[in-house]
């Protein structure tokens, strides 16, 4: 070791021959190189960049010369440190690629293992098939209305322009509820054979224009089977405003047509009978989809709503006009869809459901 | 109605190829059920042969006859036949080897009786053309074409039946003359009435038969005809039985068939009364308490006093409008007919039809509305196709009670039907469409005065006569036009709230369900439910599809466990079902019954809500059920077994979808059937119950036979607060504090008040709080339990010294003890 004014040392001066520091820098790189890892070459890093590494004891004597020789020798030992550290940096660099490089390898899995430890559930397609239609109509600024299950006869019935001996009163298979003791007749109340009250409680409750769609779940009396059940689902729209016309009621279903099943669907009337519109008509729909080819299918029923029903749930027929269209959702479901047999929608089947997940 | 279009051309050039035809009749509003074609009932040959040689076979149990038919060849054909009404000369239809009846029966050589029969000579049973097997059929003279000849023409199997639907407000199509009335409106074709071609004699001062109307509300017309002596053994014709049969109507004897033939072509339904088998002068009146009739179809029927009845001396012959009594009938040796041709109130029938359950022909006519104009054509019609076939005099006399009421003209404006339909009809075009379906038009200005045609009682508003007018020029003309609705506000927040549960049940694993709402006592008994619990309170069903279940449903429960389980008998293991739908409960309104609210007007707004008032209280509910393993078994190991805790956390779930925050939910113990009385939580929002959650009580499970430990949840969506506006947590980016804290409680303690305590001891620096353990062990004494929880304090404005968060930790660990009696473990 030799300090500034120590008297001069050849051996010590030797370290700074620049054949010694080629030297250094060429033990550094092979040891380097040698280094397996990361931590291993971190374990050796003071063996060549450390204060007792040859470098390190080199640039120490650079003080101890002359000035002369000072600034020559201390350019050549930055120079090799610098290689020195250089390549250092550049072993560590790939090695760190290299060792991750095998971490990553070694953590390989199979990817196609099943993941599903959390099972999904699923929404019934008739529930998503109605908020689709709910969804088409309410961008178009409707309303959706509802009306409870059991209904009074007057609302299902009466006001709807079936009196109690209409011949449609017998057809629709009722089921009516029993007064809740004996010896005080009827009890007013049904199972609502559809959704046509709503639109009756509609107009009651507030003035037009109404603009609403009503879906919902409706009875009748038929045994469960392949294509009847006793529960079943229905959408119904009415509109009630001023100069309405059977044009905007035809404009309308081919819009919904249309949302539903594309710009290729279309929609076709038919004269038929409703008690609750007059005009009425039968309303057929251009499926191109349809699993046999494109085709008509009957679709649901619709009209004018009668100026009785008007009168009756307090709307002026000489100001106000309407129109009513109503489909059947398991009908829809079936067509769209190709279910062909009514029970697989209705028996809760998981896989059913499941076929359709959150959407249809 | 089934008419065969041989008949309906007979009045308008109807095209016999079924598409067209059905367009055709489509296109007016009549809707085709079926269409038949008869060409195909029938296949291979099937011709004209002539009787040459009849040899009786004898000493067998049956006539047999062995006989040589010409059928156009070089030699007759021999073949045998079980029939014995023929003789030589008749021409008979031969089904020749290779033909195909009905029912596919074919037709080959055979031996029989020791000759070999080289074809069939046909019934018209086994031709399908009528319901005759008593002999085989004989071919008219006259109308029979050569041996050898194609049989079908003749016997109608070239023809095409249409069977139709036809619509309540159309009684008059219920007739061969209505439904060509609409086909030539469709095809604008010329319409032959067959009731214009009758050239009926007016009433007479007498009756032929004496007859009082004493309640013309229930009958204002009544007219009659006699004929004397005719040959009671005459027969109906062939083409009269060939159409009754195309349009489903049983051929029973001339003069039944007369009548149902004439109802069939115009429309009025008719009695044929043996005059002889009445006692005195008829009467047509209501019935009277305690009167009885047996009808035709053989059942006795007890009268009621709004039923109109015909009656002679000793009292009803017959169920007005609906069914003949039996004690008036034509029996075979009748030789005189009175023919009656009525007009009855439409609503009397229809609940006459009802009450007693005879749904006939005639009474659905009469409840759709049939024209009053009709009957003395009807009579005249009847009459001479009688007198054409069985002979016998007509009686002079024509009797008729008439006080039906001229059709009501209705006052429409001229453009209504354009402003309906949205088709720019002009005037004349309105007009003419209402004179093409039998209006009667007179135009005041811009006003027209209809009277619509007698067949027409359904055209009684200007909205009816709109439609005439829109659906004669053809539905296919309305354009289509988008109407602009005014904006709306969307969804309902509850609709909206619907949506999102069920959304996050199905995200969470529970599928969808939706079930029938049908209960019985069953249900209920099965899920251990108290006598006066009640759910047990229900809507019930006068006419319930399974009297096993006759009521509507007041917990969800039932059907969703009843599905789970058809899940588990299908092979599935592990189920999670939902359901979101109404329950029913009972409401006793003011009275007995909901008042009668008019349809004039609108009914007050008091007379809605006392009827309002008995309608059932019909809230949304929210039910889940599961069994099995809620997490799988797979690869990564063993799964987990669905236990209380999904259930109550299916709750959780579904009011956080709802939007309410922990904060507001909260549970307690509580025993509530069907759960298991030591596994069940009370489900509470703001302190108020909205439903239960837990683990089903073993009996249940075993009762319903689901597996041991099913879990079910129901809530009362309707009673959960809808969501308020959330106002936002101020987010704070300094660090926070975790502090874990162990407490020692008495086992029975519930965790949600130890947690309670801590919130409200911690105060506001606790950001939130987690408890990650429960211990029980000797250690710590029998009955005593350790909650672990992780506090994590935070402030807002600063990093919070160690000295503020243990004093927090401090104040909640206070406040347990106090509160719960909790201590801080190794403290």
């Amino acid at each position: 070791m030799s300090y500034r004014n120590d008297p001069y040392d050849p051996k010590q001066v030797a370290l700074l021959e620049q054949a010694a520091l080629d030297d250094a820098l060429a033990a550094a790189e092979k040891a380097f190189a040698a280094a397996a890892d990361p931590d291993a070459l971190a374990a050796i890093r003071h063996q060549h960049l450390g204060d007792r590494a040859p470098i390190g004891l080199a640039r120490r004597e650079i003080g101890a010369l002359p000035p002369k020789a000072r600034a020559d020798a201390g350019k050549r030992v930055n120079a090799t440190r610098a290689a020195i550290q250089a390549a250092y940096d550049t072993r560590l660099a790939q090695l760190r690629v290299e060792q991750e490089r095998r971490v990553l390898a070694e953590e390989r899995v199979d990817v196609t293992l099943p993941t599903d430890r959390r099972p999904r559930g699923a929404r019934h397609p008739l529930t998503t098939l109605m908020e689709r239609i709910e969804d088409l109509f309410v961008g178009m600024g409707y309303e959706v209305a509802e009306g409870p299950e059991v209904e009074l006869a007057w609302h299902n019935f009466d006001a709807l322009n079936i009196g109690p001996d209409h011949p449609a009163r017998t057809m629709m298979d009722t089921f009516y509820v029993a007064a809740a003791r004996a010896g005080i007749g009827e009890s007013g109340m049904v199972l609502r054979t559809h959704t046509s009250p709503v639109q009756a409680r509609t107009m009651l409750a507030r003035r037009p224009p109404i603009y609403v769609i009503c879906p919902g779940r409706t009875y009748r009396t038929d045994e469960l089977d392949a294509t009847h059940t006793p529960v079943f689902h229905q959408v119904e729209g009415l509109v009630v405003d001023r100069g309405i016309t059977m044009a905007h009621l035809k404009g309308t279903l081919d819009h919904f047509a249309r949302g539903m099943f594309g710009p290729q669907a279309a929609t076709r009337l038919r004269p038929s009978y409703f008690p609750f519109t007059e005009p009425s008509a039968e309303m057929d729909l251009w499926f191109p989809q349809h699993r046999d080819g494109p085709r008509w299918v009957e679709w649901g029923g619709c009209g004018m709503v009668n100026p009785r029903v008007l009168r009756a749930c307090g709307v002026d027929p000489d100001e106000f006009t309407g129109f009513a269209f109503g489909m059947g959702i398991e009908r829809t479901l079936m067509f769209r869809h190709g279910v062909s047999d009514m029970r697989d929608m209705i028996e809760g089947d998981v896989r059913f459901a499941r076929a359709f997940g959150m959407e249809v | 109605m089934r008419v065969p279009v041989e008949w309906l051309r007979e009045y308008v050039d109807a095209p016999t190829d079924p598409e067209t035809l059905e367009s055709a009749l489509v296109r007016v509003g009549l809707e085709v059920e079926q269409i038949t074609d008869l060409r195909a009932s029938v296949t291979g040959p099937l011709v004209v042969g002539r009787v040459v040689e009849i040899e009786e076979l004898t000493g067998h149990k049956k006539p047999v006859r062995y006989c040589r038919v010409d059928v156009g060849e070089s030699e007759p054909r021999g073949i045998i036949c079980g029939a014995t009404n023929f003789d030589t000369g008749d021409a008979v239809a031969v089904a020749l080897p290779g033909a195909v009846l009905p029912g596919g029966f074919e037709i080959s050589a055979r031996k029989a009786y020791g000759r070999i029969s080289d074809g069939m000579i046909c019934s018209e049973r086994e031709l399908g053309i009528g319901d005759d097997h008593t002999g085989i059929l004989v071919l008219p003279d006259g109308s029979t074409g050569q041996p050898g000849e194609d049989a079908r023409a003749l016997l109608g199997l070239d023809d095409v039946v249409v069977e139709l639907d036809i619509t309540p407000d159309r009684g008059y199509c219920l007739s061969v003359r209505g439904i060509a009335r609409e086909l030539s409106h469709s095809l604008r074709l010329p319409f032959r009435d067959p009731a214009s071609v009758v050239d009926a004699p007016g009433a007479t001062d007498q009756a032929p038969h004496p007859v009082r109307v004493e309640d013309p509300s229930g009958c204002d017309r009544f007219a009659s005809r006699l004929v004397r002596g005719i040959d009671p053994t005459a027969v109906s014709p062939q083409w009269m039985r060939r159409r009754l049969t195309h349009a489903g109507v049983r051929p029973l004897g001339l003069a039944v068939d007369i009548t149902n033939y004439v109802m069939l072509e115009l429309g009025q339904p008719m009695h044929a009364f043996d005059p002889d088998r009445l006692s005195g002068p008829l009467v047509v009146r209501r019935a009277s308490a305690g009167e009885s009739l047996t009808t035709l179809d053989g059942v006795a029927r007890e009268m009621h006093p709004e039923d109109m009845v015909i009656c002679d001396d000793r009292g009803p012959v017959s169920l007005a409008a609906v069914m003949g009594g039996a004690n008036s009938e034509m029996v075979p040796d009748s030789v005189n007919v009175l023919f009656e041709a009525a007009h009855w109130d439409p609503v009397m029938v229809a609940r006459t039809a009802r009450r007693h359950k005879l749904p006939s022909e005639a009474a659905k006519r009469w409840e759709r509305g049939v024209d009053p104009r009709l009957p003395l054509v009807a009579l005249q019609r009847a009459v001479q196709l009688l007198v054409d076939h069985a002979g016998g005099e007509v009686d002079p006399r024509v009797g008729d009670v008439d006080t039906v009421a001229d059709p009501a003209p209705v006052t429409i404006p001229v453009d209504l039907p354009a402003r309906t339909a949205g088709v720019p009809y002009e005037p004349e075009r309105t007009v003419e469409l209402l004179e093409e379906v039998g209006c009667t038009v007179r135009v005041d200005g811009d006003r027209l005065t209809v009277t619509p045609p007698s067949w027409r009682p359904d055209l009684t508003d200007p909205a009816d006569l709109s439609e005439e007018v829109v659906r004669i020029d053809g539905y296919g003309e309305i354009p289509s036009v988008l109407p602009v609705a005014p904006p709306g506000s969307g969804l309902t927040p509850h609709q909206r709230r619907r949506r999102t549960v069920a959304r996050a049940l199905a995200e969470s694993g529970f599928t969808e369900a939706l079930c029938y709402p049908f209960v019985g006592e069953a249900a209920f008994d099965a899920l251990g439910l108290a006598g006066d619990d009640l759910r047990r309170s229900v809507v019930r069903l006068a006419n319930p599809i399974s009297e096993q279940e006759p009521a509507m449903r007041t917990t969800l429960l039932p059907p969703l466990l009843a599905t789970l389980r058809r899940n588990l008998g299908r092979g599935q293991r592990d189920v999670a079902l939902y359901e979101i739908g109404l329950v029913f409960h009972p409401r006793h309104g003011a009275g007995d019954a909901p008042p009668a609210l008019p349809v004039e007007t609108r009914p007050t707004d008091d007379a809605l809500a006392r009827a309002e008032s008995f309608v059932p209280d019909q809230p949304w509910h929210v039910a889940t059920v599961l069994t099995g393993e809620v997490e799988p078994t797979g690869w990564w190991g063993s799964g987990r077994l669905t236990e209380w805790a999904d259930a109550v956390d299916s709750a959780r779930n579904v009011l956080a979808a709802a939007g309410l925050g922990d904060d507001r939910v909260s549970l307690r113990a509580v025993e509530h059937p069907p759960w298991h009385p030591g596994r069940c939580a009370e489900v509470m929002v703001d302190g108020m119950a909205v439903g239960h959650a837990g683990e089903l009580h073993p009996t249940v499970c075993e009762s319903l036979e689901l597996p041991k430990r099913t879990c079910a949840m129901e809530l009362n969506l309707d009673a959960v607060p809808l969501p308020p506006v959330v106002p936002a947590p101020r987010i704070s980016g300094y660090p926070p504090a975790l502090i874990d804290v162990a407490l020692l409680v008495d086992e029975p303690v519930p965790a949600t008040d130890v947690q309670a305590a801590l919130v409200d001891g911690a105060g506001q620096l606790l950001e939130s709080l987690r408890l990650f353990d429960v211990y029980t062990g000797e250690q710590l004494g029998a009955g005593r339990k350790s909650l672990a929880y992780k506090l994590t304090f935070r402030a807002p404005d600063r990093t919070l010294t160690v000295e503020e968060a243990v004093a927090a930790r401090d104040a909640a660990v206070a406040a347990a003890a106090e509160r719960v009696g909790a201590e801080l473990r190794g403290a």
